[in-house]
């Protein structure tokens, strides 16, 4: 950590959001307040400081003003941190530099209900904004070599389909499978739905086109022995036969699958009574039967089917929907009538689960005139034999919690994925975490859905949790475009918020790294000393390692000291606004309108159509304000019942809005 | 005419990929908590050093919550045991210095949970204003 050189010349941008914010938060007084901060060299309103012509603004004002440091308050950093960080870099000032204030969900859109102390808060964001500024360093992103060549783990179909894109994208792929043949579950079945294929035929097809590939090797009977360096530069030990080899991968892909969850023996009566079988069982059953279906010797007339087995269990292990297993099971159910006659079938279930276009299935099922029967998890179905034939015993919730008894020649337990019994080999190996159900988990599931927390390893397919073969395929194949947007370059950059180590004052004591969940932390000889050493390419900056530190020597780049009290101290400064104008004074004094926790606008709104009712494009003219705006605060007026539609204009154009329940907000 | 908040102030501190998302869905949704709430987001709760929880306190803020990730921390397993730690070493220093070791809390806050997150400001601002 070396001496830093605090910001000197900072310019300030607080965004109005067309109105999303600097209708609750008074921007106009904040910015006078923030320009005679000590270091404040411009401080301005903008309408939107996402714009381009407001980009092109602040690069001229850091270039004449000669600006080294940058506050946009605005959004949420999630959405425009790249797009400022970018800006910067164009002006020519360190990207590192700049810092994003959210004045907009976390302030005017939290408090638009109290936008005095809106905008006493916002204040207050912007203030410690300035301080972490003024306190920031510029940093330079870690740039490392990359190697053009990807492991991917586990050849089932999402991993097979991943391997075949990478490779025509020009990446070397190594192909990692633990058994004999490729495929995994899906090379063991029949008729796939939607589709019609088979997952032989599948599988077939995919095999054929890697055995053409010359980027792709395939082992197998192999197994992933150990996992060292960093992105852009793996090392995977593969251990196949008695040879050990070393693969080296600018990034890993995990495409391990899951296991089907086989029922304790005695769960619904599995093991105790040969009828009672799983999905998978009953799968291969169907696949290996012709003209009539038997199971155990006997001709098989009726089916029940028992739902959820081993799947969203209040107070069991396994607690999500297995999503793909109600499907799956109606499938069969259509399969069996088209392949043989004369069977009846029961359907026991908790909820029907057959989302998108799979819902085709459930129809065509009750059509063929399946039976379905629901059963509450609390009083789930008791599955009995006598003489010989099974018994299933149901509450049904359908028919008033009615007592059905069923007699039935064969019970399929409709069971779901689980994690493989080996992930934890495999997280402990790539370091890579687990959920609480077990799965590998990514980053982020909506934002970053195939990335893990380590730069580098991706996930695929249903090692992440349950997914269908397509939305298996889908993720594989969106990680291979990212590992391919990694490898295609020479060098990788990364981003340099990593924990830093103050030298002087370190002593080695190890602490730091015994935390570290990523091995980033070695000690190193320095002189007349050890101090602890971060690899910058394995370190994830999430600072574990920095309260640990018994003497205060580690910190994360943009989290120092300096930078996080000085934003408690942002915070505190008090803040005055005077009652001379300004749209906060005004909006909180409004005496006689009691419309105060109402933004300005639609105070205006009200006034204007308090005289008479009147169109968007009418109010827009009249208030000399953006249509598009007019919009977006008449509908959440309408949402909150403050105005309604009064039917269409004379012209039957546009619809004229009217004030509908002032006093509901007056009050 | 000065004006100030007189609300409990609260530092939160929360977490860039989970819990402050969620802070921000309570915005999004204009589900309003208080105004005196102001958020630090850091790449991870187990990375929150107790100095700074002092500092807020010497500062002047009345309570610090932690919005931590818990079990979904993408970071480590360990991360609600070394948020712990911080949280009891933290208290230790707020002993030392005459604070009430209730005015820390910590909750898991996930990126969708916008409601808990208000509810959440809405008990403690209360707790904190009965310290008084």
């Amino acid at each position: 950590m070396e001496e830093k050189q605090k910001k000197e010349r900072i310019g300030v941008y607080i965004c109005h959001c067309g109105g999303n914010i600097s209708d609750y938060v008074d921007v106009s007084k904040i910015k006078d307040i923030v320009k005679t901060e000590k270091g404040v060299i411009v401080s301005k309103n903008v309408m939107f400081a996402c714009a381009d012509s407001n980009q092109k603004e602040m690069i001229r004002d850091i270039q004449d003003e000669k600006l080294d440091g940058i506050v946009v308050a605005s959004c949420s950093p999630k959405l425009h941190l790249h797009t400022f960080r970018n800006v910067a870099q164009r002006a020519g000032i360190n990207q590192y530099n700049y810092t994003q204030v959210n004045i907009r969900e976390q302030c005017s859109w939290a408090h638009s209900d109290t936008p005095m102390e809106a905008s006493i808060k916002a204040a207050g964001l912007i203030r410690a904004g300035i301080n972490k500024v003024v306190n920031s360093e510029a940093l330079e992103n870690i740039e490392v070599s990359s190697t053009r060549a990807v492991v991917i783990i586990g050849a089932g179909i999402s991993g097979m389909r991943a391997a075949i894109d990478l490779a025509k994208m020009g990446n070397q792929v190594y192909l990692i499978e633990k058994k004999s043949n490729l495929g995994g579950h899906v090379a063991k079945w029949g008729e796939l739905y939607i589709t019609q294929q088979t997952g032989k035929n599948i599988i077939a097809s995919l095999t054929k086109e890697i055995k053409k590939s010359p980027n792709i090797t395939v082992f197998t009977l192999a197994n992933v022995e150990k996992v060292s360096g960093s992105i852009g530069n793996f090392i995977v030990e593969v251990k196949t036969g008695n040879e050990i080899l070393n693969l080296k991968s600018g990034a890993i892909l995990v495409t391990t699958g899951f296991d089907s969850y086989i029922p304790k023996e005695g769960e619904f009566g599995y093991k105790n009574y040969p009828s009672v079988i799983t999905l998978p069982e009953f799968r291969e059953l169907i696949e290996n039967s012709k003209e009539t279906l038997v199971y155990n010797n006997h001709k098989v007339n009726s089916i029940a089917y028992i739902y959820c087995v081993g799947m969203r269990q209040t107070k069991g292990e396994n607690k999500y929907c297995s999503r793909v297993c109600c499907t799956t099971a109606i499938h069969n159910s259509l399969l069996i009538h088209e392949k043989f006659k004369n069977i009846n079938t029961y359907h026991l279930y908790r909820d029907i689960r057959t989302y998108g276009k799979q819902e085709i299935l459930y129809e065509r099922s009750s059509k063929n005139g399946d039976i379905y029967l629901k059963y509450e998890e609390k009083t789930p179905p008791v599955v009995e034999e006598t003489n010989g034939k099974l018994l299933v015993k149901i509450k049904d919730e359908l028919t008033k919690r009615k007592d059905l008894e069923l007699e039935t020649d064969l019970v399929v337990l409709v069971t779901g994925m689980v994690p493989r019994s080996d992930s934890s080999q495999i997280s402990g190996k790539l370091k890579i975490p687990v959920g609480n159900d077990k799965f590998f988990n990514e980053i982020h599931p909506k934002l970053r859905p195939v990335e893990t927390v380590i730069n580098g390893v991706f996930i695929g397919g249903s090692c992440q949790g349950p997914k269908n073969i397509s939305e298996s395929v889908q993720s594989s194949l969106s990680a291979a475009v990212k590992i391919n947007a990694l490898t295609k370059n020479p060098t990788i950059l990364l981003e340099p918020i990593i924990a830093r180590i103050n030298f002087e004052a370190c002593v080695w004591c190890g602490k730091c790294a015994e935390v570290c969940e990523y091995d980033a932390i070695h000690p190193l000889e320095m002189r007349d000393k050890v101090v602890a050493s971060v690899n910058e390419a394995v370190c994830k900056g999430c600072g574990i390692c920095t309260p640990i530190c018994p003497i205060d020597a580690i910190d994360i780049a943009q989290y120092s000291n300096a930078e996080v009290e000085g934003m408690i101290d942002g915070f505190m400064e008090t803040v005055v606004f005077d009652n001379t104008g300004g749209n906060v004074s005004a909006f909180e004094t409004g005496e006689g309108t009691r419309m105060k926790d109402m933004p300005q606008i639609w105070r205006r709104i009200a006034d204007s159509l308090e005289i008479d009712p009147k169109t968007i494009p009418a109010l827009a003219k009249e208030l000399q304000l953006n249509p598009e705006l007019i919009t977006y605060h008449l509908m959440t007026m309408n949402k909150y019942n403050i105005v309604e539609a009064d039917g269409m204009d004379d012209s039957d154009e546009y619809y004229v809005y009217k004030l509908k329940n002032l006093q509901h907000v007056e009050n | 005419m000065e004006t100030k908040n007189t609300r409990p102030k609260i530092l939160v501190f929360s977490t860039d990929k989970i819990s402050d998302p969620g802070i921000d869905q309570a915005g999004l949704r204009k589900i309003h908590y208080s105004p005196a709430v102001y958020v630090i987001s850091l790449p991870c709760s187990s990375g929150i050093k107790p100095r700074w929880i002092l500092h807020a306190f010497k500062q002047g803020f009345d309570g610090v919550f932690i919005a931590a990730d818990g079990h979904e921390c993408s970071y480590s397993p360990k991360c609600p045991e070394y948020t712990n730690q911080i949280i009891e070493e933290s208290q230790r220093l707020m002993r030392e210095n005459g604070i009430s070791p209730k005015r820390i809390r910590m909750a898991a806050i996930c990126s969708v949970c916008a409601e808990s997150f208000a509810n959440h400001m809405a008990n403690f601002s209360k707790i904190l204003a009965e310290l008084e």
